[in-house]
């Protein structure tokens, strides 16, 4: 449940930081120069101090009162704190990594030029003192006037409570006008009147922390109810322990709630992957009657494509996946309209056949990424805007992967509708797939829609493969592993019919996800078999059955 | 497209020239490999190894799956994609029978217990695994456990009317879940790694050429039975039906034909002749283990029948062997191309054959008949 | 019931599809031995009513009575098939992959069962039952045939022999004329003709002429009811029928 502030943040979080710190000092700038060397001189002792001696300098220096003082000390938190061996000054660099360094003035915050790596000797820190650093940076952030720094600086106070941190926290709840700050407030001080040694307080204080999710607070209220291994309360007023009891279940409760709503999530992803597979198949197999088996491979190449480009462009992996897009759909959908002229045109009407047909294809494909990739898997690299998790509260968090693949195939999925219902060619693809020999009569090139369709539902299958890329390693069996599950999905939502697929892959999305915890990922496959093949008893023809060519089976 | 005898199917009158020579040709294998893995000197060129004996009793068995396909597939139009579960149960029923009789021998030394429950803590034999020390009972379990999957699975696939590719799809996750369910080590069939190191069969050293020698007879005698009894099935009325099931079912079904009960008739008899080939097959390769019932092992034996001629039973051993013989070489040759070359042949064989080797050499035939 | 010992009974069958009505609460009756021809424009519920009597439709409300013991909803397809109904579809389907002689010995009456298939052989008196019908149906030199090579006429007159190899009580024959040449036509309604009596009959046909040669008593359906009844001239002299049938 530890997902920290993301990545995504921080540049974020240091600007408004840089911000806050600029407003004061126009107003300071007449005694500007006196503080400076001041806390130039006091900056300059972190050099050769001890670290039990370097707290007592950060102690002074947040005293200074310098209005870069934060930029200061987050710096030094965050071990980009250098000083330059041949002059001894002291800078901030941009970024810990990389070499040459580039510098930043730590009065000014200025753009210093840069220095080579080696040429710079960094400031080190340990955990006490880094535990320093991070309460005091907080202080300086419960005054900063956006509301979401000063709530990740409570947060942040939250995990080391003492004295000094519940006396600013206790000033700031007068002044706090932010509920949810204020509510974070409230748990601290409520944490910290758990030790108190008035009862009632302490009651008040549980009563506040139930309705807290944090896994932190559960396990504060949880030591309550502890025994000892003598077996009695290591707490003695029962009073207490037992709205402590009370306390700790009403938040297991909301924990678990959140809980099963993220597994909901995951399941939803995981169908939506499902719904992208099944989409493309739905077209292929619905329309035309035609069973592809190589449709994994397809999507294997769009995952592959996706290497490729982030391979290509390797300084811009945050575009590169979206370049990779349409790339992906060009690539599967040529090699579709390929294996459609080439092969499946002399196989229409004959199902079997084209299962037999596309298998072999879907062999060659694999061999041909061997070749080429080796049979090694490739990682791609999820770039930084796709990392991280969005957190709701203390208890759910959802990936940013997981939300965009979903979001992604809401899109793909209402595109593809569009196309079908409100474009030409898909009026003259839902024509030919309704009566051929009428379309054609009608001067519809049936020839060219066939091959217009395969290469729509093969790029689909390319699409599907960058979003599939961004959740697990693209080797060569990944169209294997999935080309069973969706083809399930066509059969279970009716074939041809993209609504079913895209209710057909959440739910054996979901059902997946709600079943492995308890059964295991392989009972939960073989569940879904088994209620699949218990389903088409009741529904032979799916969830909703096609009237079409593909649909009549002699 | 497919009927390609029956031009010469009169009533009950039936010349099946090709069977006769697949059954010679078995007959002289049976009479052969003994007598030159036996009596011809192994410094001859003539010799053939104990590696020759289990390749070709390996082609043997997979001609029996072949042929289990081609029952279903050519005559009734049903084409299953997890024939390899069939194949791999029977292989497994008698793969467990094996493992019993391994006894105190294994590393761990315990009497009862495979090797693989001491390893993972088993504390005593699963009741699944009683009796099959006897090898009456593992024989019994090696029909049984074929018979009543293809039983269950087919009674509910069939009477709801599941055909044509939605059979093949659901046929093709059965025996994928069945794969992943084997490779689980709670199973309690040996997790991924399955049963291997066994030590004989019936008191005889599985490592002797002896038994080798005895085991391909079995297995080519298994296989001219198996050969002869679908080959009654097909001439018999019950072998018309199917065939009329197959170009028109809806239509069998109005003259009176339970077309439901004969389906699931011929699958499971079709699944009995697989799980048999499976149970013949361990022996001989001394390994069975989940990959066994990887959907693709169902799809490559779908392209044997294809390859050799559907709906002729003897083109369907023929066409295993040759594509089994194909695999041997290019993957010990060229294993990179192997992939290739099978795709290709799927590709090519519905493209350009699809009626496989003997229905070009019958077209042929006939081109010369019609000539004279 | 309004009659005793009719050979069908259908009372107020309704199927509809998606909304559509196939049947309307459709009733008709067939005598043991009696031919009667339904006629009705496309779309009257003339091949549902089939369906509806050998079990591949079920209706949604109504009865169908084959005699007045067999409850034809309560069977399927093949108990019906076995309890003595014959259908000769309207697209000519026989068993291209069988020969003629083939096609007709599945229709033997007899065993069906798998079991019983796998043992069946043809006795003399069998085979001497399929050379009759051969020859009834004209097909005796083509008996060694594929069912595939037959022409149009050829096969609808297959069909008509494995209906005559099943030796049902009551034969449904759908269009039994349509892509034949007068000559054949003449034939086929001499056929049918045959056996009326012996069997009783339902045949749907559009070729007025053809109806009107085979036809005593004719059922007109339109939109799944029935709208007319009686002898040929009735039913043409009917306004409502001249209504659906011209547009008058």
């Amino acid at each position: 449940m530890k997902h920290l502030p993301s990545g995504g943040h921080k540049p974020l979080f240091m600007l408004l930081l840089a911000l806050w710190v600029a407003v004061p000092v126009r107003a300071q700038s007449s005694s500007q120069s006196a503080s400076d060397s001041s806390f130039l001189s006091t900056l300059g002792e972190l050099r050769e101090a001890s670290y039990s001696d370097k707290a007592g300098i950060v102690e002074r220096l947040s005293q200074s009162g310098h209005p870069s003082i934060r930029a200061v000390l987050v710096a030094f938190l965050e071990d980009r704190l250098y000083f330059r061996n041949d002059d001894q000054k002291i800078f901030i660099v941009k970024s810990a990594e990389g070499d040459p360094l580039t510098l930043i003035d730590p009065l000014s915050l200025k753009d210093a030029g840069s220095a080579p790596a080696d040429s710079l000797t960094k400031i080190g820190t340990n955990n006490g003192l880094r535990r320093t650093l991070r309460t005091t940076v907080a202080h300086f952030a419960l005054a900063s006037p956006d509301a979401a720094v000063r709530l990740a600086a409570v947060q942040d106070m939250l995990r080391s409570l003492d004295d000094a941190t519940v006396a600013l926290l206790r000033d700031r709840m007068g002044v706090e006008t932010n509920s949810r700050v204020k509510k974070e407030i409230a748990t601290g001080l409520a944490l910290a009147a758990l030790d108190d040694s008035d009862t009632n307080a302490r009651l008040n204080a549980i009563a506040t922390l139930k309705s807290s999710v944090s896994q932190d607070v559960r396990n504060k209220l949880a030591v309550l109810i502890e025994k000892s291994p003598d077996g009695s309360f290591t707490e003695h007023d029962e009073t207490v322990r037992r709205a402590a009891t009370n306390a700790v279940e009403t938040i297991d409760r909301w924990r678990t709630f959140y809980s099963d709503i993220e597994t909901l999530f995951f399941g939803l992803s995981l169908g939506s992957v499902l719904v992208l597979i099944a989409i493309g198949l739905a077209i292929t197999f619905g329309v035309m009657g035609v069973i592809n088996m190589a449709h994994g491979e397809l999507m294997m190449l769009g995952a592959y494509t996706t290497f490729a480009v982030q391979s290509a462009m390797p300084g811009h992996i945050g575009i590169s996946i979206l370049v990779a897009i349409p790339a992906a759909f060009i690539v599967s959908g040529l090699t579709g309209v390929l294996m459609e002229r080439t092969i499946i045109r002399f196989l229409y009407g004959r199902p079997l056949e084209t299962l037999l047909a596309t298998f072999g294809v879907s062999l060659v494909l694999q061999q041909t990424v061997r070749s080429i990739f080796s049979a090694l898997n490739r990682s791609v690299v999820t770039p930084e805007w796709m990392s991280g998790s969005l957190r709701l509260n203390d208890a759910l968090a959802i990936t940013y992967n997981r939300l965009y693949i979903v979001i992604f195939t809401i899109i793909v999925f209402s595109l593809i509708l569009m196309v079908l219902k409100r474009t030409r060619i898909g009026l003259d693809i839902r024509a030919v797939s309704q009566n051929r020999a009428m379309a054609k009569a009608m001067g519809i090139r049936t020839e060219w829609v066939d091959a217009a369709t395969f290469g729509l539902g093969s790029g689909i299958a390319g699409v599907a493969g960058v979003a599939l890329s961004q959740l697990t390693n693209v080797g060569p069996n990944l169209g294997q592993s999935y080309i069973i599950d969706s083809f399930m999905v066509v059969v279970f939502g009716g074939v041809g019919n993209l609504w079913g697929s895209l209710i057909g892959g959440l739910s054996m999305g979901v059902v997946n996800e709600l079943l492995e915890p308890f059964a295991g990922a392989v009972l939960a496959k073989i569940f879904v078999l088994v209620a699949l093949i218990l389903f088409i008893q009741i529904r032979p023809r799916g969830l909703f059955p096609q009237a079409g060519r593909a649909g009549e089976d002699k | 497209m497919l009927g390609l005898w029956h031009g010469n199917a009169g009533a009950g009158l039936h010349k099946d020239r090709g069977g006769s020579s697949f059954l010679a040709v078995l007959v002289l294998v049976a009479i052969a490999v003994p007598v030159l893995n036996q009596v011809v000197p192994a410094s001859s060129a003539l010799h053939i190894s104990p590696f020759g004996i289990t390749l070709i009793g390996k082609y043997l068995c997979y001609g029996m799956l072949a042929l289990a396909v081609d029952l279903i597939w050519g005559y009734c139009g049903i084409l299953s994609l997890g024939h390899a579960a069939f194949f791999s149960l029977g292989g497994y029923a008698m793969g467990m029978y094996l493992m019993r009789q391994i006894g105190p021998r294994g590393v761990y030394g315990d009497p009862i217990l495979p090797d693989f429950m001491v390893f993972l803590n088993y504390k005593s034999l699963p009741w699944f695994w009683y009796g099959l020390n006897h090898f009456a009972i593992a024989l019994t379990m090696v029909v049984l456990a074929p018979a009543l999957l293809a039983a269950v699975f087919g009674w509910f696939a069939f009477r709801s009317r599941v055909t044509g590719v939605y059979f093949s799809i659901i046929t093709q996750a059965l025996t994928y879940a069945l794969m992943l369910a084997f490779f689980r080590n709670d199973m309690g069939f040996g997790g991924n790694n399955g049963f291997t190191d066994f030590k004989d069969i019936l008191s005889f050293d599985l490592h002797s050429d002896k038994t080798r020698v005895v085991l391909l007879v079995i297995t080519a005698a298994a296989l001219a039975v198996s050969y002869m009894a679908c080959r009654a099935i097909v001439d018999s009325r019950a072998g018309r039906v199917m065939r009329a099931i197959r170009d028109a079912e809806s239509r069998t079904r109005f003259i009176g034909y339970p077309v439901e009960s004969f389906k699931l008739w011929v699958f499971v008899f079709s699944a009995v002749i697989a799980g048999i080939a499976g149970a013949l097959y361990v022996p001989q390769i001394g390994i069975i283990n989940p990959s066994e019932f990887d959907p693709i092992n169902s799809i490559e034996a779908v392209i044997w029948v294809a390859v050799g001629g559907r709906g002729t039973l003897y083109g369907a051993i023929l066409g295993a062997v040759l594509v089994n013989y194909a695999k041997t070489y290019l993957t010990g040759a060229f294993p990179e191309v192997w992939l290739y070359a099978l795709g290709a042949l799927f590709v090519f064989v519905t493209l350009f054959l699809p009626r496989g080797i003997i229905g070009l050499v019958k077209a042929h035939e006939q081109e010369r008949g019609k000539d004279q | 019931m309004s009659a005793r010992d009719k050979r069908l009974y259908l009372e107020d069958l309704t199927v509809s599809f998606d909304g559509f009505k196939a049947l309307n609460q459709l009733s008709l009756y067939v005598d043991p031995g009696e031919m009667l021809c339904i006629i009705g424009p496309n779309g009257a519920g003339k091949t549902t009513m089939m369906d509806v009597i050998t079990g591949k439709t079920r209706p949604d409300s109504g009865t169908a009575w084959f005699g007045d013991s067999i409850d034809l909803l309560r069977l399927s397809e093949p108990q019906i098939v076995a309890a003595g109904i014959g259908r000769k579809f309207q697209k000519p389907t026989v068993f291209e992959q069988l020969t003629v002689f083939e096609n007709l010995e599945l229709a033997l009456a007899g065993g069906r069962s798998f079991l019983k298939t796998l043992r069946a052989r043809i006795t003399s008196e069998q085979h001497q039952r399929i050379d009759e019908v051969l020859e009834i149906i004209g097909l005796s030199d083509q008996r060694q045939s594929l069912g595939r090579i037959l022409a149009h006429g050829q096969k609808q007159w297959l069909e008509i022999g494995m209906l005559l190899m099943q030796n049902p009580e009551l034969l449904l024959v759908d269009e039994p004329v349509a892509g034949m040449t007068p000559h054949e036509i003449e034939r086929t309604a001499e056929l049918l003709t045959s056996l009326a009596g012996e069997h009783s009959l339902v045949v749907v046909e559009h070729d007025m002429a053809f109806v009107r040669s085979i036809a005593k008593r004719v059922t007109v359906l339109h939109e799944g009811s029935v709208i007319a009844e009686g002898n040929m001239d009735k039913v043409q002299n009917d306004p409502r029928v001249r209504e659906v049938y011209l547009g008058e």
